[in-house]
């Protein structure tokens, strides 16, 4: 965990609820944390994991999901779908050893701007505190295969 | 000595069936024969290194490599085979996208190799580790050294084409060796570079022949637990199988023999994660709403990592795990 | 990265006066752009004091001409704002509409932060990512679909015959179907409505005759929608007309059947339960269409096999035992869904006593009473039809403004307490009580009307009623209602005796508007109100094209509203019919058939039933006209078959990568 680690975070809000949500706190000025970069999607259900894996392996820390609250979708029911992609996805990432908490689902309606802007600030605490995920190119030093592992008792 | 053109195929790290599979292309392998002069295959003749290394650059037509890239002999020969090739074809899913050697990109490389120093079976009582170089009278020998992560062949070599499939189902092997023939006989024209060959275009599911219905998953089962019914689509017997996402080719083997796809023949064309494609495709039908309900049905699914990446873990986005990037400098 | 010719692009980063600028290094910005996204192809790197001004939009367009532009990146306000005007821009310079991208740095950026320097490399990601998406973008053509002049009205109150009125006046054809035997919904019901005190039916009446007579109006009652598909332009509706049991064609309307039925039935709907109708009956007496109704379930003849009084005494054998439902099917362009509302279930607040204490009334049952032609030819009186009250309690927000019930205000209580307040006193003299929270009395001569009687001598008491009771605990209160309330102006609690008291029930969505909602296609708010497209902008129109909402339906409303959204529906349908096609966003999802595997994970996908299987094929197809363009099957396809226009993957992808700065060149060591 560096200091002064600056999270950078990319945001997925869907185009009739969570965009509009971030808008208004915009047209409001509330401020809020600067680390979140969204992008523009139709519905939360436009939601491909795919983007997300894109996202982290890029160097993206968090990954922020938003849309309309379940029952409000413009397009009827496609956050649900978001939603269910969203649990699956979570178990997985813990599976590669990416914590969890990196990746949030937050519903928020057209009014909530002051939700989204606290959510979204309240989010970069969070990753800050998880550190960088770094997820870069392996490192190109060779491990001495010699040398006993540092860390913790390899198990029988 | 007819000018045949040269064949050359190597295995990295492999289990060996996809040299098992060229040879049960049976009389094919004949074909194989009569059109090349094979002048590097491991498993079937006596060449060395040092005979690839003295041959021209770009003078071997053909090579045929399988096997992923874990080692830096894996790299160097990869590397070298690459020179020494005009067409290089990355056979097989461990060259293709990492297949099971590529599993081990969940954990701290080193880790692995202590473990195997150091099972419950093993009599290490000296803790005996390899080393990479040692001293002899003779002088320096080395063995390879284990890269931090496994890599598929694309990740360290530009490839021509890819043959997907674990192994590549041998009629596919041989529909290859015939189109190659037939390039050799001015008959046909190799597809654009880059080309997934020996496989379908569509996915597993447009070559089975069960009934599908649209799908409303309740629970995710395990084979074991269950009576299958033979002519339904497995997904919807809540069986999770790959075949939507998995690449045809195969002629749905498996789920014609009442097992379920493990994905083996890798993403469809295009296709920039194949286990998303999973995740996402699953996720969608799941016949639930409240998170708790989601949750409940998603316990179904043991090992959501295995069962989306056992074959596509080096070959995806994220590659690998955190343990076998975030390692503590040595 | 497809070997494609390299894009030639645009950037233009706006002022917004200091909105922007005063946060946002735009000069720096914009030259960045110039330089370090040049190898992407961004020719020409432009900032400006009012991009959405006309001169701001001239310079977009002669670079596009003078420049060859082929992609153009707008960094200003929310593309909810100048989404179209930067797209027309760029249709008039003659490049496609669709190769326009809009950044946000001002509701996202400027706005929002306030560190110059960390605010201006934020910006840099969003236009780095614009950029990289907007070379991903291809152009789209708008689709135009044909438009069947037909219109399809769901609901015969005051809203949908207005809307009936309209489109037919114009010189169009109009379905109205509607659920009950006549239109009328409940303003039929009422007495007297308000500010005017104009007697209910009497401006009623006359546009209920001209729907039931216009030639270009069919009228369906005693019917219901069952079955929809299609989409705008090309709805394909199933209508059941419902057995009346009564032959159409052959029926007067003499009434002689009603008279001779000897079954008598508690009429729950129209009368509010406080009347009785027979089992053969006309709903009231200026109902449109005049044709009687039997009601299967209380029919002599229908549970025992006897009586046919009626088959035996009407003069034209218009009786019908044998008749069955009838399923019509049409086709209709444009839908208009005026269904209206429910009342509040005043049972619900079981301290207010309604269904245990006799003399406790809902709004609906004492318009009932007020009406000369109700049950009680407009006598005031007590549950024991002759009492007349001496003292009268009308509690507002009933179910309303109520966090246990419904949370919202039902517009129309307050009004309407006023205007029984004033009723009771006319007809009956009694001291009068209302019982009130805020008093809301917004619109044309409502104020005026509440001064009128507050001149007329109502007690008005401030307080959220606490309970009706008739546990009395003096003397005076014996044989009472006792309302016990906190009056917050005098700032004491009160028990008021009174002999009746009536209940300001609030409005509801109809018990079913969820699945007919679901079944045209649109959605409900958390209500239950039917969505508008834009709660301000767009009250009328839905997010489905070609279905449209007005009336109580959308959410409580008066009369005079109901009747202008009713109007306002008919406009919007009549702009379509007469540009004879529409055009649709090209967003949508398509099916490569070569891909697709016919695994079928899309098609229970779609609420808009825009994906279909075909089964000769074994593969899946999207329907361009009813596909919303959500996304969310191009997200799920598991073979990666389904693509979509507008948000392709490669389009997010190359955001991805432009807002994470990937997209920029190596700097030199």
């Amino acid at each position: 965990m560096t200091e002064n680690f600056e999270p950078t975070i990319i945001g997925f809000t869907c185009n009739w609820c969570s965009y509009r949500a971030a808008d208004l706190a915009g047209t409001a000025r509330m401020k809020y944390a600067p680390n979140v970069r969204l992008i523009r999607l139709m519905c939360s259900g436009r939601l491909d994991p795919t983007f997300v894996l894109r996202a982290l392996a890029s160097g993206a820390d968090g990954v922020m999901i938003t849309g309309c609250h379940p029952g409000e979708c413009h397009y009827i029911e496609q956050n649900y779908k978001a939603l269910r992609r969203y649990l699956l996805l979570k178990r997985v990432l813990k599976g590669m050893g990416i914590e969890p908490e990196r990746v949030k689902l937050v519903w928020a309606s057209a009014a909530e701007g002051a939700k989204f802007a606290s959510e979204t600030t309240a989010f970069v605490e969070e990753i800050r505190k998880l550190g960088p995920l770094n997820w870069g190119k392996p490192s190109d030093q060779l491990p001495i295969i010699s040398e006993p592992v540092q860390h913790e008792e390899v198990p029988a | 000595m007819t000018a045949k053109p040269k064949f050359a195929m190597y295995w990295a790290a492999s289990c060996g069936g996809c040299e098992i599979a060229v040879l049960n292309t049976h009389e094919k392998i004949l074909d194989v024969d009569a059109n090349f002069d094979v002048v590097f295959w491991p498993v079937a003749m006596d060449a060395k290194y040092k005979d690839v290394e003295a041959m021209e650059d770009g003078s071997i037509l053909l090579t045929l490599f399988n096997g992923g890239i874990r080692n830096d002999e894996n790299e160097h020969i990869a590397k070298l085979l690459r020179r020494k090739s005009k067409i290089l074809v990355a056979f097989g899913s461990c060259a293709n996208e990492g297949c099971i050697p590529g599993l081990a990109n969940l954990s701290d490389s080193r880790e692995i190799v202590h473990t195997a120093f150091n099972t419950i079976s093993t009599d290490n009582p000296n803790q005996i580790y390899p080393r990479t170089s040692f001293d002899v009278p003779e002088g320096e020998i080395h063995i390879p050294n284990i890269l931090p992560v496994l890599k598929t062949l694309d990740q360290v070599v530009d490839v021509d084409y890819y043959m997907p499939g674990c192994p590549p189902e041998s009629h596919q092997i041989a529909a290859v060796i015939d189109l190659v023939v037939q390039v050799l006989q001015g008959k046909a024209e190799l597809p654009p570079k880059g080309t997934v060959i020996g496989a379908g275009n569509s996915t597993v599911c447009d070559e089975c022949k069960r009934t599908r219905n649209v799908k409303v998953i309740k629970s995710f089962e395990r084979i074991y637990n269950m009576q299958i019914d033979p002519a339904l689509c497995l997904l919807e017997q809540g069986i999770p199988c790959n075949g939507p996402a998995t690449r045809s080719g195969c002629n749905a083997r498996c789920p014609t023999a009442g097992a379920q796809c493990i994905g083996c023949y890798g993403p469809a064309e295009g296709v920039v994660d194949y286990g998303a494609r999973l995740m996402t495709s699953f996720a969608s039908v799941i016949d639930a709403k409240e998170p708790e309900e989601i949750e409940n049905i998603l316990d179904g699914l043991v090992d959501p990592t295995g069962q989306f990446y056992r074959f596509n873990l080096a070959g995806s986005l994220l590659k690998a795990g955190v343990p076998a990037w975030k390692k503590e400098k040595v | 990265m497809s070997e494609k010719k390299q894009e030639r692009v645009g950037v233009y980063v706006c002022h917004c006066g200091t909105n922007i600028a005063g946060t946002v290094d735009v000069v720096g910005l914009a030259r960045w752009a110039g330089e370090k996204l040049k190898h992407l192809g961004v020719v020409v790197a432009r900032e400006y004091k009012f991009m959405c001004s006309s001169l701001g939009q001239e310079l977009i367009e002669k670079d596009i001409k003078e420049l060859g532009l082929t992609r153009v990146v707008v960094a200003a306000c929310s593309p909810h704002l100048h989404e179209k005007t930067f797209r027309t821009a760029a249709k008039n310079a003659g490049l496609n509409p669709y190769l326009v991208e809009l950044a946000s740095i001002r509701e996202q950026v400027s706005w929002v932060h306030t560190d110059k320097a960390v605010a201006t490399e934020k910006a840099k990601a969003v236009v780095a990512g614009a950029v990289s998406r907007v070379i991903e973008n291809v152009p789209l053509e708008e689709i135009k679909v044909p438009i069947n002049p037909d219109t399809l009205i769901v609901g015969g109150g005051i809203a949908g015959i207005q809307s009936a009125l309209e489109i037919a006046n114009a010189g169009f054809h109009v379905y109205l179907v509607e659920r009950e035997p006549s239109i009328g919904g409940h303003m039929a019901q009422f007495d007297k409505t308000f500010p005017t005190l104009d007697c209910s039916a009497c401006i009623l009446t006359p546009r209920m005759v001209e729907a039931g007579t216009h030639p270009n109006i069919t009228l369906m009652t005693w019917s219901e929608v069952v079955n929809v598909s299609g989409y705008v332009g090309s709805f394909h509706v199933t209508v059941k007309k419902k057995a009346r049991f009564v032959n159409e064609e052959l029926c007067t309307g003499c009434a002689i059947c009603q008279e001779k039925c000897p079954k008598k039935v508690i009429d729950d709907v129209f009368e509010a339960g406080l009347g009785y109708r027979k089992a053969i009956y006309i709903p009231f007496a200026q109902a449109v269409p005049k044709f009687p109704v039997m009601d299967k379930e209380n029919c002599t003849y229908f549970i025992k096999g006897t009586c046919k009084a009626c088959e035996k005494f009407c003069p034209t054998g218009a009786i019908d035992f044998n008749q069955q439902d009838q399923y019509v099917d049409l086709d209709v362009g444009n839908i208009i869904l005026a269904t209206g509302y429910d009342l509040f279930d005043a049972r619900r607040v079981s301290n207010y006593g309604y269904g245990r204490l006799p003399n406790v009334f809902t709004n609906l049952e004492f318009e009932r009473l007020s009406n000369a032609a109700g049950p009680t030819s407009g006598n005031i009186v007590l549950r024991d039809g002759k009492t007349t009250p001496k003292s009268v309690g009308i509690i507002h927000c009933v179910g309303s403004r109520d966090k246990n019930f419904n949370n919202y205000c039902s517009v129309i209580c307050c009004m309407q307490g006023l205007k029984f307040a004033h009723l009771v006193h006319e007809r009956t003299g009694a001291t009068v009580y209302n019982f009130y929270i805020d008093m809301r009395t917004a619109y044309k001569a409502y104020d005026e009307f509440y001064q009128r009687v507050l001149e007329e001598g109502t007690l008005f008491v401030r307080g959220k009623v606490a309970e009706v009771t008739d546990v009395a605990r003096s003397e005076h209160e014996k044989g009472k209602l006792i309302i016990q309330v906190e009056d917050t102006l005098a700032g004491k609690q009160r028990r008021i005796p009174v002999d009746m008291v009536i209940l300001s029930s609030g409005l509801q969505p109809r018990h079913d508007a969820k699945a007919v909602g679901k079944q045209f296609g649109i959605s409900c708010s958390t209500d239950g109100w039917f969505t508008e497209k834009h709660p301000k902008l767009d009250p009328v129109a839905t997010m489905t094209e070609g279905i449209y909402i007005a009336g109580c339906a959308q959410g409580p409303k008066d009369i005079p509203s109901s009747v202008a959204q009713g109007a306002a529906a008919s406009a919007r349908v009549l702009d379509k019919i007469l540009q004879k096609e529409v055009a649709l966003e090209p967003i949508k999802a398509s099916v490569d058939h070569d891909k697709c595997s016919g695994c079928r994970i899309c098609n229970g996908l779609c609420p808009f039933n825009a994906i279909a299987f075909i089964e000769d094929d074994q593969v899946s197809d999207i329907n361009p006209a009813l596909c919303q363009g959500c996304g969310t099957c191009v997200a799920a396809c598991p073979a990666g078959a389904i693509s979509g226009t507008g948000f392709s993957d490669e389009q997010i992808m190359a955001q991805i990568d432009g807002l994470l700065f990937l997209n920029l060149l190596p700097v030199e060591a």
